[in-house]
């Protein structure tokens, strides 16, 4: 298992960087938010994103996939947290594309080969708490003749405003089933703003019916396949955040070279150079754990569940201290809205609290080395 | 009974019969009650108890009948606020002037001032808001540049405020400004009032990431002031400002103490948003919220022991300087524990389908990082205790 970025890897990375500074910088998702788009992405870079491939990074040459691993993927969710980028790769390739690479029939191929090749997007309707508890399952699917009855609500469905199609798990038989659910006005969808202005919607179910060829690998039997998915969605998160982390930091090294009071520099106050320089360290321990964790992906996927509630856990400590960090070493312009600092905070903080926090992750974690 | 239990049975009575039951809940968002000359009143027992306070002299209990005040005792002012606490009575009013220049006013201010502005702050009649950090002069506030230039019969007044809480929204600013330019830094600054409806003065707001607000940037183009306005010595505005900023400091460390807006309970909140039975990771938070409320109970308790040992006349120059830092980190850390603990549902923005209770957690959570920062930054209060508190030797090459 190689801590090194490949040459491809590096490649995605630098195209990454070169496609989001000149088509999505942090103004472009400034102007999504005050303009109130309703799907809180720009479909255009979407497209083009899906045009340079990124859809199909992870998934297998016979599916339509380029078979560059989770390394790539990382670089590329790094790179759009570095440019605050908002797009649906989290919801439909990682999430679901996971989902229906495990579990799709044959008929449901259709809906992979659609994510991956972006022309269809869907979005994972899990949470129902307003923290995550993905085993707690209320809504309800009954099977009936010809079908299945769903029932009940969903919570912070990311990208749940305006898809094609949700995937939702529904407590069912003896356990966790998913189906696949098309876009439909039976659906109730309220979309909920939150301080990252992204795409969440909550969903209401009121006895929907389902035909048998909704139901997403076999009856009761799917949590498994979910939490490996989620799995693969914290660590995307977690390579979000820390480019994320990263760009902050930057900006406030940067801001402690160019800012005077009394006369000097305020880089020059110990007081100040240590807790950047602690910062640093820190930066760099997260680093160590996204990146073991998205090898581990590659390599070792069975014991994937450790290594990203460690990357997630890490990544979350982290961002409290590096966020906080960034406004007060700005001073007052760091509380005004002028400077984009208050926009990484917001993103970073829905980002660290999507798919368990540090205490979800560290009480996972514990239980799983118990 | 004692005289003072006397005044705290009266005082006792008089609350219950004058403060409307309405107003003896936490105060939301937005019905905070700022006197001034257009004070805005949500429905009629806030103007009720508006009245009454200010009709009792009660705006400013501890200050001078002479000017309005309460003339209470600094014990029967401690038993009034702590009544006012314990019947959760909203603070009638809220004035930055009352809490901030008054006591500066009333220690050095001349006494033609000290009616013409004292009298009107007993009234809630004119509200404040202070002039001091300019874009290059923050932590390091002498090094301000607006300039006051003596004209003969008034100065002129040019030059710029940032960061100023409620520019757009106050009668009058107390400002620092630069009388004498060629002076060092500290021995050139005077304190000046001005009145925000002067000729040249423009006031704009500057947004905030916890959302819209009344902080400002103004801007100052030959603004006539007259000679009267100027506070103290002419030249001597920093020691004032010194002595302001200690106000400003632990007006900044009661927040918690008010039924403000951005006072919430953590542990009530904790237990409405995680029931039992608790998951271990909710347990982790509320083992974490036990830590919190008890690190907030050795702040209540050193505020407790301040007030004492300022009645028994002890000198806490060193205890103060603590005050306004414990309490603002506190809060930081409190609100990020909070949003832990209440997960998307304190990260809505604007948005109905979260409660007004849930919208200003919020937005509490992102003021808190401000008041780290407003002030004097933690950093700054740091070096006040590491240089003037502890005496540690200087870094020479910082002044
Ligand atoms: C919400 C809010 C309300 C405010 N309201 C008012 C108001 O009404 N009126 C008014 O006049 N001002 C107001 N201020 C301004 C406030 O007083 C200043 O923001 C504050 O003094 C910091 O100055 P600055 O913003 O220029 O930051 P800077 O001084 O540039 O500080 C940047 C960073 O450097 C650190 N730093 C600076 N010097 C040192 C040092 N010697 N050692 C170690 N670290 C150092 C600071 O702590 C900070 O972290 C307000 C500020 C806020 C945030």
């Amino acid at each position: 298992m190689s801590m090194v970025y490949s040459e491809d890897d590096r490649m995605l990375a630098d195209t990454a960087e070169e496609f989001l500074s000149a088509r999505s910088p942090v103004s472009a998702q400034r102007a999504l938010r005050d303009n109130g788009a309703i799907l809180n992405y720009d479909a255009d870079i979407w497209q083009q994103m899906m045009e340079l491939g990124w859809g199909a990074i992870t998934f297998s040459e016979e599916l339509g996939g380029l078979d560059f691993g989770y390394k790539g993927m990382g670089a590329i969710f790094e790179a759009m947290g570095k440019h605050l980028a908002a797009s649906p790769m989290l919801s439909s390739v990682t999430l679901c594309g996971s989902l229906l690479q495990q579990l799709a029939n044959t008929e449901q191929q259709a809906w992979l080969t659609a994510i991956i090749s972006g022309e269809k997007r869907l979005a994972l309707a899990v949470d129902e708490h307003a923290r995550h508890k993905p085993d707690a399952i209320n809504t309800t699917a009954t099977t009936v003749n010809d079908g299945f009855i769903l029932s009940g609500k969903k919570t912070m469905v990311i990208d749940g405003v305006s898809p094609d199609g949700w995937i939702v798990s529904a407590q069912h038989e003896v356990g966790c089933s998913l189906f696949i659910v098309p876009f439909s006005d039976q659906v109730k969808v309220k979309r909920l703003k939150l301080i990252d202005s992204r795409n969440y919607a909550e969903l209401t179910f009121s006895d929907l019916k389902l035909p048998a060829a909704a139901l997403l690998g076999k009856a009761g039997d799917s949590f498994k396949a979910l939490e490996h998915a989620l799995d693969l969605g914290r660590l995307c998160l977690s390579s979000e955040m820390l480019g994320s982390l990263k760009a902050l930091f930057n900006m406030t090294v940067e801001y402690l070279k160019v800012r005077e009071q009394f006369g000097v520099k305020i880089g020059t106050f110990q007081a100040l150079q240590h807790r950047a320089a602690r910062c640093f360290v820190e930066l760099e321990l997260a680093q160590s754990c996204v990146t073991t964790a998205l090898s581990t992906a590659n390599d070792s996927p069975e014991n994937l569940a450790a290594s990203v509630s460690l990357a997630k856990w890490k990544l979350s400590k982290v961002a409290d201290l590096i966020s906080g960090e960034a406004v007060q070493m700005h001073g007052g312009i760091g509380v005004t809205d002028e400077l984009d600092i208050g926009l990484y905070l917001k993103r970073i903080r829905v980002a660290q609290m999507c798919f368990g926090d540090s205490d979800f992750h560290q009480a996972r974690f514990s239980a799983l080395m118990a | 009974m004692s005289d003072l239990d006397g005044f705290r049975q009266e005082v006792r009575t008089w609350l219950e019969a004058n403060c409307p039951m309405s107003l003896r809940t936490p105060t939301p968002d937005g019905e905070l009650i700022w006197g001034g000359s257009d004070v805005n009143f949500t429905f009629d027992d806030q103007k009720l108890w508006f009245d009454r306070m200010r009709d009792k002299n009660w705006f400013c209990p501890s200050w001078s009948t002479q000017y309005g005040g309460g003339g209470l005792t600094a014990q029967e002012n401690g038993i009034l606020e702590s009544e006012m606490r314990r019947l959760k009575c909203r603070p009638p009013q809220i004035n930055l002037g009352i809490w901030m220049l008054g006591p500066v006013l009333l220690q050095h201010a001349n006494e033609q001032q000290k009616q013409q502005f004292l009298t009107p702050m007993t009234r809630g009649e004119v509200r404040w808001c202070q002039g001091f950090s300019e874009p290059n002069a923050g932590s390091d506030l002498a090094s301000i540049r607006t300039s006051a230039v003596d004209q003969g019969d008034h100065y002129l007044v040019n030059g710029s405020k940032i960061w100023t809480s409620y520019g757009d929204k106050s009668d009058w600013m107390y400002a620092l400004v630069r009388t004498d330019a060629t002076a060092p830094k500290h021995q050139g600054i005077s304190l000046l009032l001005l009145d925000m409806h002067s000729q040249g003065v423009q006031a704009k707001p500057i947004d905030l990431i916890s959302g819209k607000s009344s902080f400002c940037e103004v801007f100052f183009d030959n603004v006539v002031v007259p000679k009267e306005n100027l506070i103290g010595e002419l030249n001597g505005g920093w020691k004032l400002a010194k002595e302001l900023l200690q106000h400003e400091r632990s007006a900044m460390s009661k927040f918690g103490e008010f039924q403000l807006p951005t006072h919430f309970d953590l542990m009530s909140l904790m237990s409405d948003y995680l029931p039992l039975p608790h998951s271990a990771s909710e347990a982790l938070l509320f083992d974490k919220a036990v830590a919190v409320n008890m690190e907030e109970q050795a702040y209540n308790l050193t505020v407790q022991r301040l007030g004492e040992e300022m009645q028994a006349g002890q000198s806490c120059f060193g205890l103060m300087s603590i005050m306004k830092l414990v309490h603002t980190e506190q809060e930081k850390i409190k609100f990020e524990l909070l949003l832990d603990a209440m997960g998307y549902r304190a990260l809505g923005w604007e948005d109905d389908n979260f409660t007004e209770q849930e919208q200003a957690i919020n937005r509490a959570w992102l003021n808190s990082f401000s008041q780290t920062i407003a002030g004097g930054s933690s950093e700054v209060q740091l070096n006040v205790i590491a240089k003037r508190v502890l005496q540690l030797p200087e870094n020479k090459g910082v002044s």
